[in-house]
């Protein structure tokens, strides 16, 4: 993590306002304070706030907001970021069938690490991880933390199709295919919970700053739980984390 | 309902408007027309709000049927707009009766063009937003491009004066040619890269590729050289940023972008130049030149001026239904006397605006 905020420009409507170079919870909840405080503030002229893992990209309107008001009000939100108190994160337990056709790429993980698969599952399901941003594509949740034991590599040439809800992992990052995509990813396992729908608003579950828990189920059940949520019928268990 | 009917999707047409800009927190693409300058135009000649639903049009035409009589606007390219087999003028408010088709006889100049129609084109709002998403099957007409058979809903044509008539001045009618000079402003991470390899960007000339759509414009040319490595850990995305892969060449992220990426970022096109590469074909040559950020802003405020010139001089003639005001002979007469001309000799005289 830097010393302070470095002011990064990208173009005439957004600046980045960088904490580090690097994934790591410190940097992220630094920038999800600023990201908390900015939103507080209500400023007309900025239309939107990404957070990424190690920075903020602050999208304005020059025509009522220029350059300079913008990093003005970034420098104040910066100095006051010890009293913003972000609300408890919440931790949504996710439930997923591993291996088998649901995941396809749960034995090379296993042979890359030299380990069982179930090892593997276990290494998975047994942390909390942190929604660092979303990215990549609609809904699509960035996971740090992932065991090093296995973070194998992207697959060397992509999947044309990925199904939704697959569970992937790459590096140690680890995510949740919110569609239907092309994609890199080791699959190891899949979730019948729809994590982005565009007829809800928000669109997706979970946001930056949430984590998520992978709760080993049979294909049984989740298929169970499939069925429920197309009848409307099924919530994820969410928790709040100290 | 008020509506038009698509007898041929054309190569690639979709219903944009200026996009989806507040769901980036979740990975949503914001889409939105290409060329924003060219739609908006449209909408402001035929009364319609800035942020009504156009068609987006790509290098060939669709062909559509106009069940109600309507006022519509074609803007950006040149792609032979004809209505009833007729060729159009574009850039200016034309009736079309009911009945009547438009449609698009082949490429002449630029890449998009734009059809607004008076009321816009009146899809569910998806997130915001009536832009049409390909990628993610969001938005516009059920996610996708259109095609024979589709039937679009029409909005409430805007109240106001029936016999509504503009046109953009022909001097600001943009050429797009196959030349472009695009401005940037550099950075986010200029820093990443050798003073040669600012150097080449800033200075070579680059040939758009084929691979170039709405997600972003490819570029063939010399090799633009990093420091170190072309990696960084992903952070934002927006409007016209150029990113450079470790291959060097550089790709300028467009309307269907993904909202995060982990490759360098060099510049960013400066918005009042990002209809440049919305217009750019393969094969047309770009070169790339650094601007600050207050000349941004100057450019910026210059294109908003001519936006707003857009509205004011406007001829009223008596109030009546649109199929009485425009007919055949409307058009050739104002074709004839260079209602463009006009409108800027009489802006230049305070005289033509609002009654």
């Amino acid at each position: 993590m830097y010393d302070g905020p470095r002011f990064l420009t990208a173009g005439d409507r957004a600046v980045v306002i960088e904490y580090g170079d690097s994934i790591d919870e410190a940097t992220s909840l630094r920038v999800r304070r600023l990201a908390a405080a900015l939103s507080l503030r209500h400023e007309s002229g900025i239309i939107e706030i990404v957070s990424t893992y190690r920075s903020l990209m602050v999208h304005y309107d020059p025509l009522r907001l220029p350059r300079a008001h913008v990093d003005a009000i970034v420098l104040d939100a910066e100095q006051h970021l010890a009293d913003v108190t972000l609300p408890p994160s919440r931790v949504f337990d996710i439930p997923t069938v591993y291996g088998g056709r649901y995941g396809p790429d749960l034995e090379d993980v296993a042979a890359w690490a030299g380990i069982a698969a179930d090892e593997v599952v276990a290494l998975h399901c047994g942390r909390e991880y942190l929604v660092y941003m979303m990215g990549f594509m609609a809904g699509f949740p960035y996971l740090g933390g992932l065991s090093p034991r296995i973070a194998m590599p992207r697959l060397p040439s992509p999947r044309t199709k990925v199904p939704t809800g697959s569970v992937g992992i790459a590096q140690e990052q680890t995510g949740i295919y919110p569609t239907e995509t092309p994609g890199g990813w080791r699959l190891i396992g899949w979730t019948p919970v729809r994590i982005f729908d565009a007829a809800n608003d928000p669109p997706v579950l979970f946001e930056a700053g949430d984590y998520i828990r992978f709760v080993p189920a049979t294909s049984e059940q989740t298929q169970a739980i499939a069925r429920q949520i197309a009848a409307g019928t099924w919530t994820p268990t969410v928790r709040h984390r100290e | 309902m008020r509506t038009i009917e698509v007898l041929e999707g054309g190569f690639f047409t979709t219903v944009q408007d200026l996009g989806r800009d507040q769901y980036q927190r979740f990975g949503v693409a914001v889409s939105g027309a290409m060329d924003s300058f060219a739609l908006r135009a449209a909408n402001r000649l035929v009364g319609n709000a800035d942020t009504a639903a156009g068609l987006e049009v790509t290098m060939l035409g669709p062909e559509v049927r106009f069940a109600q009589a309507a006022r519509v606007a074609v803007t950006g390219a040149d792609l032979g707009a004809c209505v009833d087999g007729r060729p159009i003028q574009t850039w200016r408010t034309v009736a079309v009766r009911a009945g009547s088709v438009l449609s698009f006889s082949g490429q002449r100049d630029g890449m998009r063009a734009y059809l607004a129609v008076d009321g816009g084109i009146d899809v569910p709002v998806v997130l915001g937003s009536r832009s049409t998403s390909t990628r993610t099957g969001l938005g516009g007409f059920d996610g996708r491009p259109l095609r024979a058979g589709d039937t679009l809903p029409l909005g409430e044509q805007p109240p106001g004066k029936g016999a509504l008539r503009r046109a953009m001045r022909t001097s600001a009618i943009p050429s797009y040619g196959h030349s472009h000079h695009v401005r940037v402003v550099l950075g986010p991470q200029d820093e990443a890269f050798s003073e040669e390899g600012q150097l080449t960007f800033l200075t070579a000339e680059y040939t758009m590729t084929p691979q170039s759509d709405r997600i972003g414009c490819r570029f063939d040319g010399p090799r633009v050289a990093h420091r170190t490595n072309a990696d960084i850990v992903s952070d934002g995305t927006t409007l016209g940023i150029v990113q450079v892969s470790g291959d060097g060449m550089p790709i300028v992220l467009m309307a269907d972008r993904g909202t995060t990426g982990g490759y360098t970022k060099i510049a960013t096109v400066i918005s009042a130049d990002v209809w440049r590469l919305a217009q750019a074909a393969p094969g047309d040559r770009v070169r790339f030149g650094a601007v600050d950020l207050d000349q941004a802003c100057a450019r910026l405020l210059e294109m908003e001026a001519v936006l707003d010139a857009l509205v004011t001089p406007e001829r009223a003639r008596p109030a009546g239904p649109v199929e009485d005001v425009y007919d055949e002979d409307a058009g050739s007469e104002l074709a004839a006397d260079g209602f463009g001309e006009l409108a800027d000799a009489l802006e230049q005289t305070g005289l033509g605006r609002d009654q």
